[in-house]
């Protein structure tokens, strides 16, 4: 399986995504230019986090009338597999891709924790390999993760399964003292109808090795690797 | 020569969690009567264009497009011609 | 020129004669705003440098010094680290938020220009006391700023230290660090070589922001100064990781000749001192110079302190394939000019020659000065402390939870919790450890850093406060497993003309010299900050001592939380009754008195020669110093990590209680380790000749103090921890 990671001016968590890839998991993977207008040869393709374009305007607002962007959508339609991470869940987020807005935490200010995520559906592409009630232990670190949706809207996500994590408490606890930027219902992350597009705020790939602290998120790199396993 | 002067604003829908901390500090710093602060950003587009109309039409559609995220922002802009 | 012309930039009438005597004629006006910033102190050193001389540099693994960018040490398998601090105090106290990015700014492009990638940035804050409102607002300003500009460049910030007293009330200090690695074949230097180079312009347009910023950084605050708020610039950290990004991949490719970032005294300072590094000249074209507004003049442009600007010279032949890399990023680059070989810095615009003197004149023969030096009076006061007449510690558990909660000892993490201190992945330790930790990847290597001073020591006694800044740096690279390898310092102080003033200088850098000396850590570059006074009130003198530390295997690191029930707790070291300078004698009796707690360097460098090798030998289950605070706090705060209790009896051995509990003697670390451990350990503690005790054990939920027998502490972790953790939010509300 072979993953790309695009590389939007001001991406920072590209070499982590990248890191995490090829040397924890062992699978293949190349960045992607923002100027590139395709994405052909990649079977996932990562949106990392960072500040594309010094995040300007409103985070993801500029990122995603990028080239690659155009591609990437047509990816996503087909089923292709596509993780935004923080800033790649505000492009997505911008793009159209997932419904919703991202805006400032609530506190107002850049916080960087970690947190722990309830695991709402685990019949995603991302989510497949993990074991029911198994809380995930990922740090977050953004000023801009207070996610919104109107309430027509969240509706039809609860219902169709579109929300994918939840900020709770060590014990797993959904609670406002678990959430951390004022999420609306503690939304964490979220995909889309078709589950092949998930955007989250917290970082899985800061969370692949012990010596960070946690390994929960190589839990879903796996997750991808054992579904597009078992779609082929 | 037309310049754009466009407010972008949090729909009411939305809370402002900015507007809110400014709101909380004019009420400490005495101003009692206060009852909303709203936080926004106000953008100049300085463009050409043929006539009013199509400015107006660009101007909406930039809004629309790029300067504003619909989901959470509402707008307003006034057109002056230079 | 008229005398008020040159006073008014800051220039002595001697200075102005010695400029005219340099170029044989009077100066024009750009020519004298040219010499004015770069023979201004912050560029010059001109009070400092006789005394910065006496500075040990020089070191087996040092493979630059002072002088450049930034000093770069060898940490072998051809890998090198570069790191350097740099104050940026006055545009901090104008405006926070902007005054603290670009310091981060502006450090970043110290060590990328040396061709080190940034790994991690440090910083040490130092503010008035929080009950004052604009305390406040500067101390938010400054931790969001530091925040907006670290966390959007993608660059970790890991570590630092935070500090509150009345003294830097008007006159905050805001000393950013950052830590960078490069291979040592890729060492890049601010040089202008090679005749017929063309010399490359890339970044931010050049605007009229920040304009005699140096100079006045060279000046003391007053009401006046917040009139001078243009002289503040706007950073723009985006701009800056696409700099970062196309600079490195020039450098990495071979295709940079020399390069400098422009900062302090801009387009002036980048040019003179490459040419005068290299013993060339440059010729520049001012037009050439993209600008953000109309009609600037060549002073202007010449002065400008627009942030996000680098220099660079290029081999002919490389010229078009840099431009081509910097529009890949996204950046205008324009050729402004060439390298000459008559030494003359000559500038035009519009072709009419507008400057035309010896670069080296600028950057190399400002006067040097020695200024008046005189101890100060006040030491004379503060060194009568009485212990007899202050009560020993009642109780001592309201005492504890007071300590706890002092802003200058409560947990930071509101201020890091804002910071970015994950990304890039490689943090090991993060921050509230004694030392952050990274990880260097691809290789078993680890670095440890840290900034430390306690500023209250060196007020009151400079020499002994300084040599303690660096033991207390060294003593934490230790605990967490590293070798202490150089130090870079970031020497804050008030007006040097003040003979008092000048004595603290003298007094510190001299201690700082020999503690350096002792432990084998060069100073291989840093800053110096003088001016720091508000209304007259000059701030403690505050020479912070970067530091960092190398781990062959960074597997064999150590933190300062207890990591399991029933360890033994070993207090290595020796506890006197020392309380002057104290934190318990400042927050619980309102002092700050006495003479700093004595120390010894043998005795400190046989801590280290236990403390390392015991953590590599995995003897350890953690380690921390002690300091402000002392004994009680240090074990309360390793007890808060995973929140183990302890339970621990000390004798006092006729100290008293106040002193044993929450003195501050130096030297000293409190370690855990395993029950089958402990003889390993005391035997190597006795081979060292370092004094260790089984002073108790970890488990519980609660901490318990005995001293002769009788409980003192009896407290529940959380009820500590909740003091400590929650004392800085609290009073921000």
């Amino acid at each position: 399986m072979k993953f790309g990671v695009v590389v939007f001016p001001g991406s920072n968590c590209d070499l982590d995504a990248y890191h995490l890839v090829k040397d924890v998991l062992g699978e293949q993977v190349d960045y992607i230019w923002h100027q590139e207008e395709s994405v052909a040869g990649f079977d996932c393709i990562v949106l990392p986090g960072g500040f594309s374009y010094g995040d300007y305007l409103r985070c993801g607002a500029i990122a995603r009338f990028s080239p690659v962007m155009k591609s990437v959508v047509s990816f996503a339609g087909g089923g292709g597999l596509v993780l935004g991470i923080c800033n790649g869940f505000q492009v997505l987020l911008e793009a159209g891709l997932l419904p919703g807005a991202l805006y400032r935490n609530i506190n107002l200010q850049f916080r960087c924790l970690f947190t722990h995520l309830k695991v709402e559906n685990l019949q995603t592409p991302f989510t497949v390999g993990l074991e029911a009630g198994r809380l995930l232990k990922i740090p977050i670190a953004h000023g801009e993760g207070n996610y919104y949706a109107d309430p027509d809207t969240l509706r039809r996500m609860e219902k169709s399964g579109q929300i994918v994590f939840r900020y709770a408490t060590a014990n797993g606890e959904v609670t406002d003292t678990a959430n951390p930027n004022g999420s609306l219902a503690n939304i964490a992350g979220v995909c889309n109808e078709m589950k092949n597009v998930l955007g989250m705020m917290p970082h899985p790939e800061r969370a692949g090795e012990a010596a960070l602290g946690s390994e929960d998120g190589r839990l879903i790199f796996k997750s991808i690797l054992k579904s597009w396993e078992g779609s082929r | 020569m037309w310049k754009a002067e466009i407010r972008v604003l949090l729909k009411k829908s939305v809370l402002d969690p900015q507007g809110q901390a400014v709101e909380n500090a004019l009420g400490s710093l005495g101003y009692g009567n206060v009852q909303d602060v709203r936080i926004g950003k106000y953008l100049e587009v300085s463009f050409d264009a043929g006539s009013r109309q199509e400015a107006e039409a660009q101007v909406r559609e930039m809004s629309e497009r790029l300067l504003t995220n619909p989901v959470i922002e509402d707008y307003t802009f006034e057109l002056v011609e230079e | 020129m008229r005398a008020e012309d040159w006073r008014k930039m800051g220039l002595k009438d001697e200075e102005y004669l010695l400029i005219t005597e340099i170029i044989g004629r009077d100066p024009n006006y750009v020519e004298l705003g040219m010499y004015s910033v770069m023979w201004s102190e912050h560029c010059s050193y001109k009070n400092s440098k006789e005394v910065l001389r006496t500075l040990p540099t020089k070191g087996e693994r040092v493979l630059q010094g002072p002088g450049e960018n930034a000093g770069i040490v060898d940490i072998g398998d051809g890998l090198a680290v570069c790191f350097k601090i740099e104050s940026h105090n006055h545009p901090s106290a104008i405006e926070p938020y902007q005054g603290a990015a670009t310091g981060v700014g502006g450090i970043i492009r110290d060590i990328f220009t040396m061709g080190a990638r940034p790994i991690a940035l440090l910083n040490s804050l130092r503010f008035g006391t929080l009950e004052d409102v604009r305390a406040r607002y500067i101390f938010n300003g400054v931790v969001s700023g530091i925040a907006g500009y670290g966390n959007c460049i993608g660059i970790p910030t890991v570590g630092g230290e935070v500090y509150f007293d009345p003294c830097y009330q008007g006159n905050p200090l805001v000393n950013a660090m950052c830590v960078g690695l490069l291979e040592t074949d890729k060492i890049k230097r601010g040089q202008a070589s090679g005749t017929g180079n063309p010399v490359v312009l890339v970044g931010a347009r050049t605007g009229r922001d920040g304009m005699h910023g140096v100079t006045f950084a060279s000046e003391e605050l007053s009401a006046a100064s917040e009139e001078k708020r243009p002289a503040v610039q706007v950073g723009d950290p985006f701009m800056e990781k696409l700099l970062l990004e196309a600079c490195l991949e020039l450098i990495y490719n071979d295709d940079v000749v020399g390069i400098q970032d422009l900062g302090g005294a801009g387009l002036t300072c980048a040019t003179s001192e490459m040419a005068s590094r290299a013993g060339t000249g440059l010729e520049i074209e001012l037009e050439r110079v993209p600008c953000r507004e109309q009609g600037m003049t060549p002073y202007e442009i010449m002065l400008s302190e627009s942030q996000e600007r680098m220099l660079m010279v290029v081999l002919p032949e490389k010229e078009e394939k840099v431009h081509e890399v910097f529009r890949r990023w996204g950046l205008t680059s324009t050729t402004i000019g060439q390298v000459t070989g008559d030494g003359i810095l000559r500038v035009r615009m519009g072709g009419k020659v507008v400057a035309e003197v010896p670069a080296r004149s600028l950057a190399e023969d400002a006067p040097v000065y020695c200024p008046a030096f005189i101890e100060p009076a006040y030491l004379r006061m503060t060194a009568q402390l009485q212990l007899a007449e202050i009560p020993d510690s009642g109780d001592a558990e309201k005492v504890l939870l007071q300590l706890l909660s002092a802003p200058n000892i409560a947990s930071k993490e509101w201020v890091w919790q804002q910071y970015d201190y994950m990304v890039r992945t490689c943090t090991v330790v993060l921050p509230g450890s004694d030392a952050a930790v990274l990880r260097l990847r691809g290789t078993k290597k680890g670095l440890a850093m840290t900034v430390d001073c306690n500023s209250r020591y060196v007020f009151l006694d400079p020499y002994l406060g300084g040599k303690i800044a660096v033991a207390e740096a060294a003593r934490n690279l230790v605990c967490s497993g590293g070798e202490p390898l150089a130090v870079t310092d970031c020497l804050n102080f008030g007006n040097p003309e003040k003979a008092e003033i000048f004595w603290q200088f003298r007094k510190a850098v001299e201690g700082i010299s020999e503690a350096c000396l002792a432990f084998a850590t060069p100073v291989i570059g840093g800053n110096v900050s003088f001016y720091n006074e508000t209304n007259g009130e000059a701030i403690y003198p505050t020479p912070t001592v970067g530091m960092v530390g190398l781990l062959e295997d960074v597997e064999k690191r150590c933190t300062q939380e207890f990591k399991a029930d029933g360890d033994l707790i070993v207090l290595l070291g020796e506890t006197y009754e020392e309380l002057g300078g104290s934190e318990y004698l400042a927050t619980v009796h309102g002092m700050v008195a006495g003479r700093p707690p004595a120390l010894e360097l043998d005795k400190e460098k046989a801590l280290h020669k236990l403390v390392l090798p015991a953590i590599g030998q995995g003897m350890l289950n953690s380690a921390h110093d002690l300091s402000e605070g002392g004994l009680a706090v240090a074990l309360a705060e390793c007890s808060f990590g995973q929140n183990i209790g302890a339970s621990v009896e000390l004798s006092s051995k006729g100290l008293r209680h106040d002193s044993l509990l929450f003195g501050e003697s130096q030297s000293r670390v409190v370690v855990s380790v395993a029950t089958d451990k402990v003889e390993m350990l005391l035997a190597l503690a006795a081979q060292e000749n370092v004094p260790a005790a089984v002073i108790g054990k970890t488990g519980g939920n609660s901490f318990l103090v005995t001293v002769d027998g009788r409980e003192l502490i009896n407290l529940p972790i959380e009820k500590m921890k909740t003091a400590w953790r929650e004392a800085i939010g609290c009073l921000l509300k």
